[in-house]
């Protein structure tokens, strides 16, 4: 290669640009914009833990959804052993109702779609 | 190459056959319960939720529709106010479109006309469910035949095969011509198929069928498991005559009507 030292610090110097915003962002603190779910309830716990809820919750609503509709299953038992009925709108979003604050701060951050509440319907609250 | 005799070869087909028969054949004939069959195969096991409809105490000739409006209140099922849109769970017809094949010249005269209730028939043997390319619909164990709207692409099969007319396609977004919104059962949207469900989701609370709740002192409705001698829907279908629309077509529906 011709003149590989020229070529290599310049490709250096242009990473070095190119990335600049990212190491800005984290030196100064404002790197990453993080959604903040607003938890309303006064309850302590979820079905599960925060963890998994984090994580699974998706997984956790279809099992319920596939329960509910196809088994006529509605009893949730949780991993402590304690019972919940596996609904969206009357176990899940009677804590969480704030969805706009809830489920949407998050699923509009990652750009996911949703279709459940073109069916399942939230009265008004304030 | 070793060579094999035909006598050899049959008696090593032989040993094999009976290494793959003897486990399966051991199972099968040390088992002691007896084996239970599915109601998707035309036998049930042990609930077969049905209905009867007394016409002749019913009270929509003289404009009582307390049953139909407790269930499209409930199930958020939206008034078109055009019959090309209607959404179709409870309905009145006349009594000889309910019944064709019992239309004559002289029908009785109570008869004629009848506004008679008519419904899903939640077939034993149901073809909406036969022709569902996506499973969205079923028959459950206790007879139920099911509608899963997550499922549902709203291709229609179903209501083509259903012989009855209770089945009917979102063609319209519902959401506006809902009434008042139930927020305990879901709504529809454009491009799905629904149906009565025999009220499902309060069977599983304990709760009868909105309609047979609305209609409780009259007992115009009963609604009860055709599996127990004992329940009173079947002392109730010994003791009268009982018609079943259009049974030539072999569905089998499990809505009954008495009509004496």
């Amino acid at each position: 290669m011709y003149d590989a030292d020229k070529i290599i610090t310049g490709l250096i110097i242009f990473l070095c640009l190119i990335t600049f915003p990212i190491y800005y962002n984290i030196a100064t603190g404002k790197a990453a914009y993080r959604p903040e779910p607003k938890i309303v309830t006064e309850e302590k716990q979820c079905v599960e833990s925060k963890g998994y809820m984090r994580a699974k919750h998706m997984d956790l609503l279809e099992e319920w959804r596939e329960s509910v509709v196809r088994e006529g299953k509605r009893v949730y038992v949780a991993s402590d052993g304690k019972q919940y009925t596996m609904s969206l709108v009357d176990t899940c979003m009677r804590c969480h109702w704030n969805k706009a604050e809830f489920c949407d701060l998050c699923h509009n951050y990652v750009g996911i779609r949703l279709n459940c509440w073109s069916c399942h319907t939230l009265p008004k609250r304030d | 190459m070793m060579k094999v005799s035909r006598r050899g070869f049959l008696k090593a087909t032989g040993l094999v056959v009976i290494g793959l028969v003897a486990k399966p054949l051991f199972d099968t004939l040390s088992r002691l319960e007896l084996p239970q069959l599915s109601a998707r195969l035309g036998t049930l096991t042990g609930k077969r939720l049905a209905m009867v409809i007394n016409l002749k105490a019913c009270l929509a000739k003289d404009g009582c529709s307390d049953c139909i409006e407790a269930c499209h209140r409930i199930h958020n099922v939206p008034d078109f106010g055009n019959p090309k849109d209607e959404i179709k769970w409870l309905r009145t017809v006349p009594y000889e479109d309910a019944f064709p094949e019992l239309k004559h010249e002289f029908i009785a005269k109570g008869l004629k006309g009848l506004p008679t209730l008519v419904l899903c028939n939640h077939c034993a043997n149901p073809p909406c469910v036969q022709v569902c390319p996506t499973g969205a619909t079923w028959k459950r164990e206790d007879g139920i035949v099911m509608q899963d709207y997550h499922r549902c692409i709203g291709c229609r099969y179903c209501i083509a095969a259903c012989p009855y007319g209770s089945r009917s396609f979102n063609w319209r977004d519902p959401v506006p011509f809902i009434k008042e919104i139930n927020f305990g059962f879901p709504i529809r949207t454009r491009g799905v198929v629904e149906k009565c469900n025999f009220c499902e989701e309060r069977l599983a609370k304990g709760l009868p069928p909105a309609c047979v709740e609305a209609c409780w002192e009259k007992k115009v409705l009963i609604f009860g498991n055709l599996e127990d001698p004992n329940s009173n829907i079947r002392e109730i279908l010994h003791l009268h005559y009982s018609l079943q629309r259009k049974p030539y077509l072999g569905t089998n529906p499990q809505v009954y009507y008495i009509i004496t």
